[in-house]
């Protein structure tokens, strides 16, 4: 079994959610074109990450896994990941007014983010206990920051790049953004890990 | 409209992939090789075709309020019936694909097509616009699934294509993850310089 802390650094670079793994990828690219919208979301991810993958972890191990209804695992997750976004949305605009101006916007967006169902699935099949879990969603979560607010700050200064109309918009970011995998790519062997 | 332009539409004038850039996650991950490409755009096809199915017979009673979370059950069965299918009859596909067959329940196409037509038309037109849609996305993967094989392998569904030298040292860059940005960044661009302007 590996540590937390080698779990959180998988996550967090060697496997990086987006660049490695191709999870979160409409976020990546549709909310990316200013720095600040792209915190906004990072942050957003980072919190529904986080509980999304303790609160699914209670759902498998308490009530699909003992009632032996571990098929039902793709349709309890989806909605429980959108019950828990809706909740989210609503005790925040309630209690933390400053929090939600910050992230509100992106939270029902989040709903169909791949990347979380995505980790939720991946702490199954990994057989995490509650601890690795929480770090792994952590770590995927800032990974996921991380990348997609560096690829902001590169999308800000393409937009007043001299290019060929015919690479403006989706085409040159995906070209950045292969550039970018370039440069993670360095990272695969870092403490043994791939 | 007429019900060829229903199927085709979805294959050509409005691919998920390359036109509307939908559907993005599982077009980089799955098409490293043609095979995991053409595997997953099929079982894409299976269930976006089942769900279209179901949620046009059901569109008159589905109420309109809670129709997001009734969809988003219909096709999660579909998702499950393809994930153990598979697990049972394709392992060494199901291992390749990995997490992103029961990620196909969060497909935007998927839930795209059931909101935006599965929901107001006919059963027919419903199954036309599943397969054209589907195949479309299937296409996609399958395209950029040779592209990357043939570049990062030397080989074509495990055929050796450019003789053993380059076999032995091919750009392995392409089926590794910078290789599926690039190759769809090239694909969009070409089809912003040459179809686009055709389409509109």
């Amino acid at each position: 079994m590996k540590s937390p802390a080698l779990i959180f650094l998988g996550a967090f670079l060697v496997n990086n959610i987006v660049l490695m793994r191709f999870l979160g990828l409409c976020p990546f690219f549709g909310v990316s074109t200013t720095v600040e919208t792209a915190t906004g979301m990072g942050m957003a991810v980072i919190f529904v990450m986080t509980l999304a993958a303790w609160i699914t972890y209670g759902v498998f191990h308490a009530i699909l896994l003992p009632l032996n209804l571990v098929f039902l695992r793709t349709a309890t997750f989806i909605l429980t990941i959108a019950s828990l976004v809706q909740l989210v949305e609503m005790f925040l605009k309630k209690y933390y007014r400053t929090l939600y101006s910050a992230m509100g916007i992106y939270l029902p967006l989040i709903t169909t983010n791949c990347a979380i169902l995505g980790v939720t699935f991946l702490n199954i099949d990994n057989k995490f206990n509650f601890l690795n879990g929480t770090v792994f969603a952590i770590g995927t979560g800032l990974g996921f920051g991380l990348v997609i607010i560096t690829f902001a700050a590169l999308r800000e200064r393409l937009d007043l790049a001299p290019i060929n109309p015919s690479l403006r918009g989706y085409p040159i970011s995906f070209i950045a953004a292969a550039l970018m995998a370039l440069a993670f790519l360095g990272f695969s062997g870092l403490f043994g890990l791939t | 409209m007429r019900k060829r332009e229903i199927f085709t539409r979805g294959l050509v004038k409005e691919n998920a992939v390359l036109v509307l850039m939908i559907g993005l996650c599982p077009a980089l991950a799955t098409s490293a090789t043609v095979r995991d490409g053409f595997g997953m755009g099929l079982a894409a096809t299976f269930v976006l075709i089942f769900s279209n199915v179901i949620i046009s017979l059901m569109r008159k009673i589905v109420p309109n309020e809670v129709r997001i979370p009734i969809f988003i059950l219909i096709i999660s069965t579909f998702v499950t019936i393809i994930d153990y299918s598979m697990q049972a009859f394709q392992p060494d596909l199901y291992q390749a694909l990995g997490v992103f067959v029961p990620l196909i329940v969060v497909n935007c196409m998927i839930l795209g097509r059931a909101e935006a037509y599965a929901s107001k038309n006919s059963l027919i037109n419903s199954i036309l616009d599943g397969l054209g849609v589907g195949f479309g996305f299937t296409l996609a993967l399958t395209v950029m699934g040779v592209i990357r094989e043939v570049l990062g392998n030397g080989t074509f569904l495990g055929i050796t294509v450019f003789g053993e030298a380059f076999r032995q040292s091919p750009v392995i860059f392409m089926i590794l993850s910078p290789g599926a940005f690039l190759v769809i960044g090239i694909l969009k661009a070409l089809i912003n310089k040459y179809v686009k302007k055709e389409i509109s």
